[in-house]
């Protein structure tokens, strides 16, 4: 039976219209195996190769692909949201009341994507833990560290753009607390505040441009910077495996001190 | 040769045809760079704000009788009938912008986000409040109202006698 099933995926492989999309063909040889991976959009991104070890739990405790979990569930149940959601002052509140008790799986979709939210925050964390306590972001990773803090700031502005839309008192006083913290930035403090709210108040102007920051533009700008984020992992030379583990570190001592003499 | 003049060496002050080109090139990008950044700011800048107008009306004074504090929730403002007169206050808290709320047992004006508490003139007893609740400008117009625009500020103990 599993043959049986093995051979009818093995014709598929080879039937015309599969080859015309996935060129690399048919057959478990490396070399198959890495074309594969290098000539697809998608999966060119991370190295062909990567060390089995680096596979299991332990290596990454997975943090980053969970992160990336989350952020794929926001990115759905938020296009979902949208369909019933105005930003607009007389109607984004009850919108939200609607999505939790007149839309059907409306609550569902709306807790699935305030869960993930706080997930992704948390998850965003344990991932730069894990990255600082294994010393991951050591060279030639620094710069995917960069990458990493404006990828931890756009999933902040996420969230704090995601707060005011339901429009509640909660979301309310939660952005004028925020946006006055701006204005406390030296100089330019004021304008910042003005032109982030477009406007004085948290009113109207300040619903639709946190709608426009939150649906559009940090998205955008999360998605290019995790493609850059991946992408840098197998140009930093895979995923970083421990040679700080006091084991190594004594080996690679032993070896300096014999080149040494 | 004829040729002979164009591999003359330039000295340092001339430039030649691709150098030229790379300057005009880069400068006109910094100048579209700016003129970029420029437009933007001034597109994000709305030239006209639809929220209400800074200046309230109160009503008449008959309807605050002394030794009062009346906060007006909408326009965030209080209007206080001390001995001396009216005058009116900022409720907006000068630490990060919550409406804060004027305790009668107390006698003392307090933010329920962090916990600031003002006296009755706006003077910060205590909390994170980096300034004293602002004196708003306070007025009788011609009609006997008590009128306040919340976009002036004045010195404190300014009082108005009706």
């Amino acid at each position: 039976m599993a043959k049986a099933i093995e051979n009818y995926f093995d014709d598929l492989r080879n039937t015309r219209i599969w080859r015309s999309i996935f060129r690399s063909g048919t057959g478990s040889s490396t070399l198959h195996r890495s074309l594969a991976i290098q000539q697809n959009v998608f999966l060119h991104l991370f190295s062909t190769k990567v060390r089995r070890r680096m596979l299991s739990f332990n290596a990454t405790w997975y943090l980053g692909t969970l992160t990336f979990g989350t952020f794929l569930i926001l990115v759905s149940t938020g296009i979902l949201l949208m369909l019933y959601y105005h930003p607009s002052v007389p109607q984004a509140y009850a919108d939200t009341k609607d999505l939790q008790f007149v839309v059907s799986d409306g609550l569902f979709l709306r807790n699935l994507h305030r869960w993930s939210a706080h997930a992704m925050v948390f998850l965003v964390f344990a991932h730069m833990f894990k990255v600082f306590y294994r010393g991951a972001y050591r060279p030639p990773r620094e710069f995917n560290w960069v990458i990493g803090v404006i990828l931890l700031l756009i999933t902040l502005f996420l969230s704090y753009t995601g707060y005011l839309l339901p429009w509640d008192q909660l979301a309310y006083w939660a952005i004028t607390v925020g946006s006055n913290i701006a204005s406390a930035v030296p100089v330019v403090g004021n304008k910042v505040h003005f032109l982030m709210l477009g406007g004085n108040l948290v009113n109207a102007n300040a619903l639709l441009r946190f709608y426009v920051l939150h649906c559009m533009i940090l998205p955008l700008a999360a998605i290019l910077f995790i493609a850059v984020h991946f992408w840098r992992i197998r140009k930093d030379g895979g995923l970083y495996h421990h040679q700080s583990e006091p084991r190594t570190m004594a080996v690679q001592a032993a070896a300096a001190g014999k080149a040494d003499q | 040769m004829p040729d002979d003049k164009k591999t003359v060496p330039a000295d340092n002050n001339e430039i030649n045809r691709r150098a030229f080109f790379a300057k005009l090139g880069l400068g006109s990008l910094s100048i579209a760079t700016a003129g970029t950044a420029v437009f933007a700011y001034q597109f994000l800048s709305p030239n006209v704000l639809y929220e209400p107008s800074p200046i309230v009306n109160a009503g008449k004074p008959e309807g605050f009788p002394e030794d009062s504090v009346t906060l007006d929730v909408n326009s965030g403002i209080y209007l206080i009938h001390a001995k001396e007169g009216f005058f009116s206050l900022s409720a907006v808290c000068t630490h990060l912008g919550c409406l804060t709320a004027w305790k009668p047992d107390l006698g003392i004006i307090a933010c329920p986000c962090h916990g600031s508490k003002f006296n009755r003139e706006g003077e910060k007893i205590e909390g994170p409040a980096p300034k004293p609740l602002p004196w708003l400008r306070t007025w009788v117009n011609d009609e006997g109202d008590l009128m306040v625009d919340r976009s002036t500020t004045i010195r404190p103990m300014q009082f108005v006698r009706v």
